[in-house]
């Protein structure tokens, strides 16, 4: 009895040393959420958003990037939901078990590990210099497609496998052709499934920095970027710029442009909650 | 009824017609399929395209500088007077930030994701688990600022002669961005070993601590195992943290305390810089690029193998 009493113990510590490492994650963020706060709040004001970045702390702010992100937002939205969507609905709707599919698999597998440098090296070789789309916001937003569309892929196609077999069952013995099965019953009962998971790449590829800098996207930006050949920087471009200067008065600049940042986030994030939650009750089996 | 008006004519035009619209169909469906394998294999450009640009431009830079001196010169100065092409320092670097961010990741996120799995009550877990997977959810520019302006200076109170830039601070704090990914996919593993296994060993008598660590733990130990993989390869790429808080000065040396550079670290670094394209020193970037690539793929390609090998023996 002895014994099994020591062994109990032993598993409680062990809990409370698992809870601990558990608690220590959530303990970071909130430090971190802390500090970010503690640094940025104070810098928040109407000119902060309205005024381009500049040499003196007190008059820098985030027009520039703030448009840029929504310009690359945009752009690598229209070119990667579609191409995701597709290569989802292929590889759920058609694809024979074959070895073609077998390679598009691992390719996609193994490029959601590809790190996002290097998808930088690509997009200079590829689309700033190989397509001749110099350091614009195009060449930006197709780098970035790239790399959110393995994301996009995994998410659609768990989407589409959650549309149970039954209803396309029901379509073709009605006798509609396969495209009509996915256009007028699958896809409607995926949406939100995708869109969520549209809305989750996207929140991936607007804190990248890495391949953007690679690319060449420029740390001072003085204007507002009007078309997508325009030259642009980006909201994490302009922070990592601002973090690596010495003054403090840029640091609390970069604290408040992560501020407003991870509030963007939080409002992509919250609305993906929201769509699925609110959409998904309408269908239901 | 309307049949019996028409007349055969119009019939015949009818079916036709009809006829017509079906091999149009037929023909939409073939376009379509088409389209929608395209899209498919975009994936597979990608990794060509990827293949294809770091091949080509490293190919120039050997003609240049042997292969021997790349992978045994113990110095990295392409952009100084006195030109040295040693890939080890960065090498190196990468290694000790990794290690750093590993060393603390492995313990937490697999003592998260037991504790997630085997004791979190059910709504403490709904809480729990999503609270810890936003760590993985913030920019990474956020976390180089966190480690440089927070970390950093936290830990020179403890560690008197850290430098600014250090290898420790972007490591722990990669580490921090690494655990949910950790927890996340060891936790995984573990709830997808069989209850009636627990169930055995609690008939058995065993606690719960034993029925974690000695059941339910081995079972899952290849999900666990690729988890670890996975993660050495995000923190081999991971970029800004290391850009920003680990320094820019490529040396041989494992001391945490230290600046040091990593391979992703110096392809920023010539990327901010005016060094022009198509030079030995901005081909550089590419080499490195292409080590850096293999790395993951070879780490990436483990992983999934070890997956799929433990996907088996539960079915």
């Amino acid at each position: 009895m002895e014994r099994r009493r020591r062994r109990e113990l032993l598993g409680r510590i062990f809990e409370g040393i698992a809870l601990a490492a558990i608690l220590f994650g959530l303990l970071v963020l909130f430090l971190l959420l802390l500090d970010v706060a503690r640094r940025g709040l104070g810098v928040l004001s109407w000119s902060f958003f309205t005024s381009y970045p500049s040499r003196f702390p007190e008059q820098a702010g985030i027009r520039s990037a703030l448009l840029g992100t929504l310009w690359v937002m945009a752009l690598t939205a229209l070119f990667s939901v579609p191409l995701g969507v597709a290569a989802a609905i292929y590889l759920e709707e058609y694809a024979p078990r074959n070895r073609v599919t077998r390679l598009i698999e691992l390719n996609i597998n193994n490029l959601a590990g590809v790190p996002s440098i290097i998808y930088g090296l690509l997009g200079l070789e590829l689309f700033v210099r190989g397509m001749r789309l110099e350091r614009s916001i195009l060449a930006g937003a197709l780098t970035l497609s790239l790399l959110i569309l393995p994301i996009l892929i995994t998410a659609s196609r768990e989407a589409l496998r959650a549309v149970p077999m039954g209803l396309r069952e029901a379509a073709f013995a009605l006798g509609a052709t396969r495209w009509q099965v996915i256009r007028h019953q699958v896809l409607p009962v995926a949406f939100p499934g995708i869109l969520t998971g549209m809305i989750l790449a996207l929140s991936r590829a607007i804190g990248e920095t890495a391949p953007l800098i690679t690319i060449g996207a420029l740390t001072f930006v003085a204007f507002d970027p009007k078309s997508p050949f325009d030259k642009f920087t980006v909201l994490p471009i302009q922070i990592f710029n601002w973090v690596s200067r010495p003054q403090a008065g840029f640091h609390a600049r970069a604290a408040g442009a992560i501020l407003v940042l991870l509030a963007v986030l939080l409002a992509m994030n919250s609305l993906a909650i929201y769509l699925r939650n609110r959409l998904q009750r309408r269908h239901q089996w | 009824m309307g049949l019996t008006t028409r007349s055969v004519a119009e019939i015949y035009a009818a079916r036709l017609q009809r006829g017509m619209a079906a091999r149009w169909r037929e023909w939409g469906e073939l376009a379509i399929q088409a389209l929608l394998f395209f899209a498919a294999m975009v994936s597979v450009f990608t990794t060509l395209g990827i293949v294809a640009v770091l091949v080509v431009e490293a190919i120039p830079f050997f003609q240049q500088v042997s292969l021997v001196e790349f992978l045994t010169d113990p110095q990295w100065t392409p952009l100084f007077a006195q030109k040295h092409f040693g890939i080890l320092p960065l090498v190196a670097g990468t290694f000790l930030t990794s290690a750093v961010a590993l060393a603390l990741a492995i313990p937490v996120g697999l003592l998260s994701a037991i504790y997630l799995s085997e004791y979190a009550p059910a709504r403490v877990r709904a809480i729990l688990k999503p609270a810890l997977e936003v760590l993985a959810g913030i920019p990474t520019v956020v976390y180089g600022y966190f480690a440089l302006l927070f970390v950093t200076p936290l830990l020179k109170r403890i560690i008197p002669d850290l430098e600014t830039f250090n290898a420790l601070s972007a490591g722990l704090t990669m580490g921090v961005m690494i655990i949910p990914l950790i927890s996340s996919l060891s936790e995984d593993a573990l709830y997808a070993v069989p209850s009636s296994l627990r169930e055995a060993a609690y008939a058995l008598g065993a606690t719960r601590l034993e029925v974690a660590l000695r059941v339910v733990l081995p079972a899952a130990l290849s999900g666990i195992v690729a988890s670890f993989i996975l993660a050495a390869s995000r923190a081999i790429g991971e970029t800004m943290i290391v850009a920003i808080a680990a320094g820019q000065r490529p040396i041989l040396t494992l001391d945490p305390r230290k600046a040091i550079e990593t391979m992703t670290a110096y392809i920023v670094q010539v990327s901010l810089g005016d060094t022009p394209h198509g030079t030995l020193e901005f081909r550089t970037i590419f080499a490195v690029g292409l080590v850096l690539f293999l790395f993951t793929l070879v780490l990436n390609l483990l992983a999934m193998r070890i997956i799929e090998r433990y996907r088996e023996v539960y079915r």
